[in-house]
């Protein structure tokens, strides 16, 4: 980084926040890849929404504070949306999950009473 | 001081390299549709994250509309994805 060094109220929390989201992210997708059934695997994918992106983009917002001199909270928007969206994600993948393993039992059922 | 900060951010990138891998990997060999629509989301995630890592280490707000557009448009799509899932159709007549 050959710019000016950004102020220590931007690193100290800043370097604190990188690591957690990095490793939470890892972490998640970590779950996802190893956990067996499908609604193991939501758990895990909602630590990336949730706790990665909100650290994430809390630094964000600090080191575009410290660049632009003056508070910059437009990242609030990509929070805002994320946060509002995640929830619902959830109960949409849900329900279509839900259905379908509904399906597929009463198709095994209608297979069996007819052989 | 900075230095220290700027390793946290390639710490940080490397971190969601991985788990872009990672749920890439999921995409590929998830048993079910409904897996594959999870990995997809995310993977949409970890990507707006990646494009928010780019903006803090280059300082510039550019990214930052990226990264919002990422957000909206994956959520449309996850959305799309699971009422195709559930019903059959997107968009009901």
């Amino acid at each position: 980084m050959s710019e000016i060094p950004l102020p220590m109220w931007v690193t100290l929390p800043g370097t604190v926040l990188l690591v957690l989201g990095g490793l939470t992210s890892l972490v998640g997708s970590l779950g996802l890849l190893r956990l067996r059934d499908f609604f193991m695997r939501m758990h895990a994918t909602s630590m990336t929404t949730t706790v990665s992106s909100g650290a994430i983009l809390i630094a964000s917002i600090l080191a575009s504070t410290a660049v632009m001199g003056r508070p910059s909270v437009h990242e609030l928007l990509i929070t805002l949306c994320v946060l509002m969206s995640a929830p619902i994600t959830a109960v949409v993948l849900l329900q279509a999950a839900l259905h379908r393993n509904r399906e597929r039992e009463s198709e095994e059922k209608s297979t069996d009473k007819t052989s | 001081m900075s230095t220290v900060f700027g390793y946290a951010v390639w710490f940080a990138q490397i971190c969601v390299a991985c788990a872009m891998l990672n749920t890439a990997l999921r995409v590929f060999i998830g048993p079910a549709a409904q897996d594959r629509i999870l990995a997809f989301d995310s993977l949409y995630t970890n990507g707006m994250i990646m494009l928010l890592l780019l903006g803090i280490r280059s300082r510039s707000a550019a990214y930052f509309d990226m990264a919002l557009l990422i957000a909206l448009f994956g959520f449309v799509g996850t959305v799309a994805f699971a009422k195709f899932l559930l019903r059959g159709e997107v968009i009901e007549p």
